[in-house]
């Protein structure tokens, strides 16, 4: 094992690797997971949450779904803390571009512009990369609803379906046998309740445990909407995942 | 002084300018293109400070064409429009740009549409505008005779009735100009206006 290389973040090993942005990607395979659809009316968002009490104050805090732009939200996946300066620098690229062009910002640039971002902390400053990955969700007026997905390496890509954090690989494989190009935003929440619920380490699903968003258009705005939990409840509850509590 | 002028139609915009280039009481030259082509569909006509006037232009120019090959789209006219205006803002309390700008263009969702950028930064939409000591007599041309929707004929005409307005009317009145056109198929010349033709050289 080439440990010798592996402190230092912005060189390679002798193997060609980059040690500490693997790392990083092993820190967020610890993380609760996110999984994300595109559909032809939207894109669905779900994640996972591992803060779960009940003196958790609900209504102001929230752990997976983060607005960026009107058009464009992002599901996080790893160091909550890192997230929160990426997620500030996004905001940010998007406002400069924005006052800039009085445009919206295009949603693969803003991805495309993050990404670069992430990829400077392996290459020089030394200092490590970040321990998050993202699930992009957003509409623009050039490609319509896209996803994306981007990793601590500064690498993304555009997605019909994609998962991050823990149990990705099995999420992604489920994804890949049930995605069809033609499912609709109503469909595809269900499949991603599926899905994760299948890949969820816990025994029992409730709307605690879990953060759904979806983004859509109405009367031709962009709308970025987090599930209230009675209305989560409701489609587990109609999924068979949760039985329904006894005052229904 | 340099003049430049525009105006918006029913599916098209026009821009024209002199070609005079001048330095003090001397004429360098008559046939000086000051309607830069930003990209296929995007006309930037302007005028003032030759060595601003070319440096800016260019450095607009060459930023859109960046913008397009970073990320495959064009930018929008609007998009555009902003930009250079806050190009100007940025350098006008340090190091201001003495250049005047019509921005016309065509894109596919909204059609055609001009935007009026002076020197100090400031944006306006509009259907016609004009620089220089010209648009006294353009400006009120315009207002006379446009109307939307106009073809490219009439549009023409308008035009030519407004450099005849300069030609007479201004004491040191610039003999040719320039008229570009911006539609669907693309940004391009469309004619010059000469009053004053360089005299034939004949060979060594």
């Amino acid at each position: 094992m080439s440990r010798r290389y592996d402190s230092r973040t912005t060189i390679f090993s002798p193997e060609g690797r980059l040690y500490q942005v693997e790392y990083a990607m092993e820190a967020i395979g610890n993380a609760g997971s996110a999984i994300g659809i595109l559909a032809t009316d939207g894109v669905v968002l779900i994640g996972e949450k591992k803060v779960i009490s009940k003196l958790l104050e609900t209504s102001t805090s929230v752990e997976k779904m983060y607005k960026i732009e009107d058009h464009v939200a992002c599901a996080v996946a790893g160091i909550m803390s890192d997230a929160n300066i990426l997620i500030n620098a996004a905001r940010l690229q998007a406002q400069r571009y924005a006052y800039a062009y009085q445009e919206p910002m295009p949603v693969e640039q803003l991805v495309q512009s993050l990404s670069d971002t992430k990829q400077g902390y392996t290459q020089f400053g030394g200092l490590r990369p970040f321990g998050v990955s993202f699930l992009f969700a957003g509409w623009d007026k050039n490609f319509g609803f896209q996803l994306y997905m981007s990793d601590p390496s500064g690498n993304y890509g555009g997605w019909k379906a994609a998962a991050i954090g823990a149990n990705n690989q099995a999420a992604q494989s489920i994804l890949k046998q049930d995605y069809k190009d033609d499912i609709t935003r109503e469909e595809a929440v269900q499949l991603a309740i599926k899905v994760l619920s299948k890949t969820m380490d816990s025994t029992s699903l409730n709307s605690e445990k879990l953060e759904l968003a979806e983004i859509y258009l109405s009367s031709g705005k962009v709308k970025f909407q987090i599930c209230p939990p009675d209305k989560l409840n409701k489609l587990l509850v109609n999924a068979g995942l949760t039985p329904p509590s006894a005052d229904a | 002084m340099e003049s430049v002028f525009g105006l918006v139609g029913k599916d098209f915009a026009i821009v024209a300018a002199d070609t005079s280039a001048v330095h003090s009481i001397l004429v360098h030259k008559t046939n000086e293109d000051k309607i830069m082509i930003l990209d296929s569909h995007k006309l930037m006509g302007a005028s003032g400070e030759t060595g601003d006037r070319a440096q800016f232009t260019e450095y607009i120019q060459k930023n859109v064409a960046l913008y397009q090959f970073r990320n495959g789209i064009p930018l929008t006219t609007a998009a555009a429009a902003n930009f250079t205006r806050g190009e100007l803002a940025t350098a006008l309390r340090k190091n201001p740009y003495m250049v005047n700008i019509i921005l016309a263009g065509y894109d596919k969702e909204t059609g055609p549409s001009l935007y009026y950028i002076d020197y100090i930064a400031s944006l306006h939409k509009l259907d016609k505008a004009a620089f220089g000591y010209g648009s006294y007599f353009a400006l009120s041309m315009m207002d006379r005779h446009y109307r939307r929707d106009m073809t490219v004929e009439e549009a023409i005409e308008l035009v030519d009735k407004c450099i005849l307005e300069i030609r007479s009317r201004l004491v040191i009145a610039p003999p040719n100009f320039v008229i570009k056109i911006v539609d669907k198929d693309g940004a391009r010349e469309y004619a010059w206006r000469e009053s004053i033709k360089d005299a034939p050289v004949a060979a060594a």
